[in-house]
């Protein structure tokens, strides 16, 4: 019979949707957990990189001797030849592997290389300065208007005419500025890897997001340097990972560069980026800025949308889809033009939440505006713009999951209580305070994944996945997958994740994983059950579909005293494990999960006018995400992507020295994060009524970073009754912001 | 006044410490470790009279988690470099090479230092302890309980860090907790939560 593949309701779960210790929370509170970084094999040579300290020039020449006769040195292999070009700050010219990270160092420093400097841009703020230097590009556009062209008359003269006249005949109109600086992922744990070769079989330790996808990207990279490699001739293995956000999908140039030297050395090689190459070359999120026409009518509803944005991808050229252009709301009369400048920066790579966080950030604020110049109340401007179910003005969630939402966020916030018209609060002395919200969206449908699970006769579970945790806490979802459809314990289950020679399973990104290895391992355990059930069906003459798993025993639905241990269940068996395999293909019809999410954000800020400090107060944070699998992991997901969104909106930034493109805060004590001082008291609470529940596991990663830009711009301009831009809303531009509305 | 941390930039009045801010100076900073040296080898390297100054590889003693460990360096090997790569403690992790991460915190005799901002040299005759010698303490079961980690790279960094500062003031309030462990740096965003476990510990509750 077809098992029918399904989730309990929140009434019969038994192990989903509680909250539980993360599975490997104590290997990873006491150093047990080996991430690539600590994976150290014998014999290994240490490998460092020298960083090109220029960020636009070409190679002259190129002399390793020196490095070479360096104590300890063992390899020294140059990346680029004399003649090439480099583009951006920090890509690696050489490497040098050798006995300690000091001679290596020393090897690095041994190198001598010429070059001859070549123009520079980094300005990408600055539009007119990025046409004046060439370095635009056409990003896109789309214009709609509600009201169509005369038969004679040319499309695109009309909207141009129908936009500057809903313009004119606004109640309200906002002109503006907007932006967001450009950001690294900065993970902790850098990019690289820890190799070995064994014959022609390569076992590559690396810190990826991608296991069961990178032994393919290891073969093409190696085949292509000249060392011939089958995909099959590569394991990648990543069982811990310290940090990706969108940024390790890929064995990088450097991870090919140490396969190669381990196989002309014999020895392994561990080659990590050191900390300013981390944030220099190893990704970041694109720039946006932006200048907006605002239309609304008398009541502060939306009539027309025009913007012209820009950005960097940096030495890519890219920067915000112009499809995220109002972010969520859908105005009837729009046009977006977006363009792209190619800058001396390193490459962007999907940072969590591609485009949406600076997309939010930049036209949110622009609605936000509008409750200022009425001087209304945002939360109302926001809820007169979204809509109805059947006439929705917003793209994304249904507009009655958001007005739930704002619902519940302003009862958590207190907002009616706190609520003050822009730049009208109790000052105390210099500080004042404000409210601010945004709302956001994401897909987050399931990812591609197959898994194993294999029951043993003494029946142990065993699930193995070539998947990876980022700190999703991807090993305890299974557990509450496989623990909910066998009625076992999370804890017994044993897992193995993290090769690329397990059963196959998508990156990590765009929030695909959750949703997948719980399609994968929902599908393969009910299978697996399905099977067991016949056993026991027969043992105790009971209809096999009236089976169940209840804490520990298969019993039956009508009389749970015709019940086996699960012990006693799985030695029908005889003597070979089960084992069953649960595929699930991205995008397939199914009851299990779904995808599109809804969210609300409020923030509560303090500024200090005289200082310019922002300081954080409270932060509400209301998701939709369907179905919540482990409701402690992800709260934890969202805790701390409000963490992500105060740093990259009151601290975070790279700041490009206009003249060198030297990116000259690439070090932790000024690349400014947010610290546990920084963060002010959160509320996070799920929206989870069995209309969405019902919908099945939705990804979550994205989604909560989305929004606390706009949010705590929002609120620091409630609370100053101006407007500061772009983000990071660091003091100086507190102040400057002040100066320039009292000028 | 006497002066106390848990790591850089965090530096809290405190009249009854005996920890003061130009020992952590001393200690945190790669130069001060530097102009160290030449004393701590020294008293590590009696017999060798006349010596002002270490070179090529030497034989020390550490004492790491309550045992002595013989270790070769270099003298400018740092203490991190030593416990990841000689005696396999990975706990301490390189995240930054000027200690504004915290992620390499170990206790130096008690208190928490930043082993990559430490040469191995300037850790003879003290005593190490790293994450890993706090297997059975109340914090990592705090930080378990309270799911205090995401990806977990900056976990056992922490994890000492909130030992240590919980030492010194074992009854610290939430605004404490709060304004004393800023040495620590995460990524993911795990600091709500970090403040849930240490106030787990300060109350029992681990």
């Amino acid at each position: 019979m077809a098992v029918e593949y399904s989730w309990p309701s929140k009434e019969k779960s038994q192990a989903i949707g509680k909250r539980v210790k993360r599975l490997d929370g104590m290997e990873k509170s006491t150093g047990k957990a080996k991430y690539t970084y600590d994976v150290n094999l014998k014999n290994q040579l240490i490998a460092k990189g020298l960083g090109c300290p220029h960020a636009s020039c070409s190679i002259k020449s190129i002399d390793i001797s020196a490095a070479q006769k360096v104590p300890g040195v063992v390899e020294v292999m140059p990346l680029k030849k004399v003649d090439d070009k480099v583009e951006f700050q920090g890509d690696l010219l050489i490497v040098v592997a050798a006995e300690s990270e000091g001679a290596a160092r020393e090897g690095v420093a041994a190198c001598k290389v010429e070059y001859e400097q070549l123009p520079v841009f980094v300005k990408d703020s600055d539009l007119a300065a990025a046409q004046a230097a060439g370095r635009t590009s056409r990003g896109g556009g789309k214009v709609q208007t509600e009201k169509e062209p005369g038969k004679d008359e040319n499309a695109d003269d009309f909207a141009v005419k129908e936009i500057e006249r809903l313009l004119k005949e606004a109640a309200h109109v906002i002109e503006a500025e907007y932006g967001i600086d450009a950001i690294t992922h900065c993970c902790l744990e850098p990019h690289g890897s820890t190799v070995e070769w064994n014959g022609k079989d390569l076992t590559a330790y690396l810190s990826t997001q991608n296991v069961s996808g990178c032994d393919e990207g290891f073969a093409q990279g190696l085949t292509t340097a000249g060392v011939n490699t089958a995909n099959s001739d590569v394991e990648v293995i990543c069982n811990y990972i310290g940090g990706g956000f969108g940024g390790k999908f890929q064995p990088d140039y450097w991870a090919i560069a140490a396969a190669q030297i381990s196989k002309k050395t014999g020895r392994p090689v561990k080659f990590m980026l050191d900390r300013d190459q981390e944030l220099k070359i190893a990704g970041c999120r694109p720039s946006g800025y932006i200048k907006v026409r605002l239309g609304a009518d008398q009541e502060g509803r939306i009539t027309v949308w025009d913007s012209e944005h820009w950005g960097t991808g940096g030495a890519n050229p890219a920067g915000v889809n112009q499809a995220v252009i109002p972010y969520v709301f859908a105005p009837k009369n729009y046009r977006r033009n977006a363009i792209n400048i190619k800058t001396n920066n390193g490459i962007y790579r999907a940072w969590r939440a591609p485009n949406h966080p600076q997309a939010c950030a930049i036209t949110q604020t622009a609605i936000d505006d509008l409750a200022m110049k009425m001087g209304a109340d945002s939360f109302d401007i926001f809820m007169k713009n979204l809509g109805t179910n059947d006439k929705p003005l917003v793209a994304g969630a249904k507009p009655s999951v958001y007005k739930a939402e704002m619902e519940r966020a302003a009862q958590l916030m207190d907002w009616k209580a706190k609520w003050h018209p822009h730049g009208k609060g109790q000052a105390k002395g210099s500080i004042v305070d404000g409210l601010g919200m945004a709302i956001h969206t994401w897909g987050g449908g399931a990812g591609q994944s197959s898994c194993t699970i294999k029951i043993h006769p003494n029946g142990d579970v065993e699930a193995t996945c070539g998947t990876q945790d980022l700190g999703t806490g991807t090993r305890t979802v299974i557990a509450l997958v496989l623990a909910e459809t066998f009625g076992l314990p999370y804890e017994s289950v044993r897992l193995n994740i993290g090769s690329s020679k397990m059963p196959v399973s998508g990156a990590s990104g765009g929030s695909t994983t959750v949703g997948g290895i719980s399609e994968s391992h929902r599908r393969a355990a009910q299978d697996a059950f399905a099977k067991i059930a016949e056993l026991v069906g027969k043992k105790l003459d009971v209809d096999p579909a009236k089976l169940e798993a209840v804490n520990g025993r298969v019993q039956s639905t009508d009389d749970a005293k015709k019940s086996v241990s699960w012990k006693e269940a799985c030695s029908l068996l005889g003597m070979s494990p089960l084992e069953v395999k649960g595929e699930f293909a991205r995008g397939s019809k199914t009851n299990l999960s779904s995808s599109q999410v809804g969210g609300v954000q409020m923030a509560h800020v303090e500024v200090d006018k005289e200082t310019g400090v922002i300081k954080m107060k409270k932060f509400v944070a209301i998701q939709d995400i369907g179905l919540v699998i482990a409701p402690q992991q992800a709260e934890s997901q969202i805790n701390g992507a409000l963490i992500m969104g105060i740093a990259y909106s009151l601290f975070e930034q790279r700041i490009s020295d206009p003249n060198t493109g030297a990116f000259v805060n690439a070090d932790l004590a000024n690349y400014k994060l947010a610290r546990i001082g920084d963060i002010g008291e959160f509320v996070v609470e799920f929206y989870e009524p069995e209309s969405e529940r019902g919908r099945g596991v939705i990804g979550l990663g994205e989604p909560p970073v989305i929004a606390p830009g706009a949010a705590i711009s929002n609120a620091v301009a409630n609370a100053l009754g101006v407007r500061v831009s772009p983000l990071p809303l660091t003091p100086q531009r507190v102040l400057a912001a002040l100066k320039k509305a009292k000028a | 006044m006497a002066l106390r941390t848990t790591g850089p930039g965090t530096l809290a009045p405190d009249p009854h410490s005996g920890f003061s801010r130009r020992d952590f100076l001393r200690g945190s900073g790669a130069a001060a470790a530097a102009a160290g040296i030449a004393h701590e080898t020294q008293s590590a390297f009696a017999q060798e009279k006349g010596k002002q100054v270490a070179s090529g590889q030497q034989t020390i003693t550490l004492n790491v988690n309550g045992k002595d460990q013989q270790v070769k360096v270099e003298p400018r090997m740092t203490l991190l470099e030593v416990l990841r790569y000689q005696l396999d403690l990975t706990g301490a992790k390189p995240v930054c090479t000027d200690g504004s991460s915290g992620a390499a915190t170990v206790l130096v005799d008690g208190k928490p230092m930043q082993a990559n901002t430490m040469l191995a040299m300037q850790a003879v005759g003290k005593k190490i302890a790293t994450v890993e010698s706090l297997a059975n303490d109340a914090v990592p079961r705090a930080f378990t309980e309270c799911d205090a980690q995401q990806c977990g790279f900056c976990t056992p960094g922490f994890v000492v860090g909130v030992r240590a500062f919980l030492n010194m003031k074992p009854k610290a309030t939430e605004e404490e907790i709060r304004n004393g462990l800023n040495g620590n740096l995460c990524r993911c965003g795990t600091y709500a939560n970090v403040i849930q476990a240490a106030l787990k510990v300060v109350k029992g509750g681990a």
